[in-house]
């Protein structure tokens, strides 16, 4: 057995990882990574109508930003991802407590499940649903009025409460589990030590518990909170077309306008702004994350 | 009483959770062409003009054959990936994880367009091939949440008391691994396949001029005098896709049984 150096590289963990992973990974490289590379280079192209012409330029993201439109429109949709993750990780935290501190062991990923079922039912369906629930004539205001409460309906619709409302619905289960997860991970006997240093439960709650589990809210937030800026559907259908957000311009400017450089630029920044957003939320909290090590 | 309050949040936010689902079959048997209380009475036309939709078959054959492509493919790709990131340590492991299951946190209008442009320009027609393409792409990392959990449950001295006793590295695989993740496969697949039934965004950038289900549920929702028949199609769903769960997480729980690991509980 000659040992030339790739023979034993092939042999190796590190070979043999590799080449597990590699179609997978290609897959990703190709369908992802190009893709993701392209809309970037996109971006920096010029537009010729129904071509898109490779010279470099930096009109798109002047365009983009110069447009009043562009802006509001950018900061209506971090503004409603912002509204959407604190309703969804301030509803879901109780949820994980629950489950995690109350609920028997044996009856945990029954309640998970139950939890998890809603999310995995037609996206389009439970979004419309909403609608149903808070029009004019709908579920809100019929009961409502039926009760004697009100006299004449109520306006939800085509609000930025009402988005918040059917967006913090959808991710539930996305805020629930990571928070789940942290809090299952927290040793019992430091909240009784907690106790028997004499703090109140609630202070035990705000001294020990909590602190532990901020990994699993710091990434509920994040894995709310980036994908609801690019939700599409429920500002045409809640919003009523009024209030698009940033999903909304870029199918526009990408399909309706076909003006691909100008979307992709959209796109790009939507991104950049998320990211920029995120990191700045992970670097304030970036005691924590320590502690989680 | 701290604790009976907690439960009955727990019950309200259950409420909170379900009501739009529990509001589907209300509307679905109501015969009444507004969806608005009070109820009119009860009918099955909303479900008989379901059967008679040609367009609604249409569709739904697309995508069902979208839907069993991508599992297929997910669970495949999620395999190779399982595999290697709970059996193998090597340097830019945690980078070509993170590619993989960026799909997860990335918003899908983002993989949507970029995947168009691709596309576009390379001169694919648009079809539901190319829907494939990106189902996978989404439905790849669900894949591979599961098939984790299933791998990384498995006894390493298993395999190597195999190999002593002179079973090939495939041998090994097929006769060892493969029956004791088998409940994971199975259950990432009909993850996969009802995330592929589901998706809308992709379906609606990527499938040119052929509708999917949700493509046409959204195009119908315009028209007030098809809601009814939508609620009776979304009550369909429901129970369809509640049963493909029950059965993938049947199956996720036997395989951990299997492998005589902790149940750690939930798909993500």
């Amino acid at each position: 057995m000659s040992a030339s150096p790739i023979r034993r590289w092939a042999r190796s963990e590190a070979a043999s990882g590799w080449f597990m992973v590699s179609p997978t990974l290609i897959y990703a490289m190709l369908l992802l990574a190009a893709p993701l590379a392209t809309i970037f280079a996109y971006s920096f192209f010029k537009d010729g109508y129904l071509v898109v012409i490779h010279e470099f330029t930096t009109q798109n993201y002047i365009d983009a930003w110069s447009d009043p439109i562009f802006r509001t429109i950018l900061f209506r949709s971090v503004l409603v991802s912002a509204l959407v993750t604190l309703v969804t990780v301030l509803l879901a935290f109780p949820i994980a407590y629950f489950i995690s501190f109350v609920v028997p062991a044996s009856n945990k990923s029954r309640w998970l499940f139950l939890i998890t079922i809603p999310f995995w039912t037609s996206y389009l369906i439970r979004v419309f649903q909403w609608k149903v629930i808070l029009n004019f004539n709908g579920v809100i205001n019929s009961t409502l009025q039926g009760l004697g409460i009100i006299d004449s309906p109520l306006q939800m619709l085509n609000s930025i409460g009402a988005i918040a409302i059917t967006l913090a619905h959808a991710y539930a289960p996305f805020a629930i589990l990571p928070i789940f997860v942290s809090l299952e991970k927290i040793d019992r006997s430091l909240l009784e030590a907690g106790q028997d240093l004499g703090e109140s439960k609630l202070m035990t709650f705000w001294r020990v518990t909590l602190p532990l589990a901020m990994p699993g809210v710091i990434g509920a937030v994040m894995i709310v909170f980036i994908p609801t800026i690019g939700d599409y559907v429920t500002p045409e259908l809640i919003g009523g077309g009024k209030l698009p957000m940033v999903a909304n311009m870029i199918q526009k400017d990408m399909l309706k306008i076909d003006n691909k450089p100008l979307g992709a630029a959209v796109a790009v920044s939507a991104m950049f702004v998320v990211a920029a957003v995120s990191l700045l939320f992970l670097f304030l909290n970036r005691r924590f994350l320590k502690v989680g090590k | 009483m701290k604790f009976s309050g907690l439960r009955a949040y727990a019950f309200l936010y259950l409420v909170f959770l379900y009501a739009p689902i529990a509001l589907l079959p209300v509307f679905a048997f109501n015969d009444g062409t507004v969806i608005a209380f009070p109820l009119k009475g009860f009918t099955l036309k909303w479900f008989a003009q379901l059967f008679e939709n040609e367009t609604l078959a249409g569709a739904l054959t697309n995508s069902l054959i979208v839907a069993f492509s991508t599992s297929v493919l997910a669970t495949t790709l999620g395999i190779f990936a399982a595999r290697s990131a709970t059996r193998y340590n090597y340097p830019g492991k945690a980078g070509a994880m993170g590619l993989i299951m960026l799909p997860l946190v990335l918003p899908e209008i983002i993989v949507a367009v970029s995947l168009l442009v691709v596309l576009l320009a390379a001169g694919v027609p648009l079809s539901i091939l190319t829907v494939i393409l990106g189902h996978v792409l989404v439905a790849t990392p669900y894949a591979i949440a599961v098939l984790n959990a299933a791998f990384s449950s498995l006894d390493r001295s298993l395999e190597e008391a195999a190999y002593d006793l002179g079973e090939t590295k495939w041998s090994t695989f097929r006769l060892i691994i493969l029956p004791l993740v088998t409940p994971g496969i199975i259950s990432s697949a009909l993850m996969a396949f009802t995330i592929s039934l589901d998706e809308f965004i992709i379906a609606f950038f990527l499938a040119g001029e052929q509708t999917t289900l949700p493509t046409y549920i959204y195009s119908q929702l315009r028209f007030p005098k098809q809601i009814p028949m939508i609620m009776a199609l979304g009550t369909v769903l429901v129970v369809c896709s509640v049963m493909l769960l029950a059965t993938a997480e049947y199956f996720r729980r036997r395989g951990i049984a299997k492998t005589g690991a902790k149940d750690t509980g939930g798909f993500l």
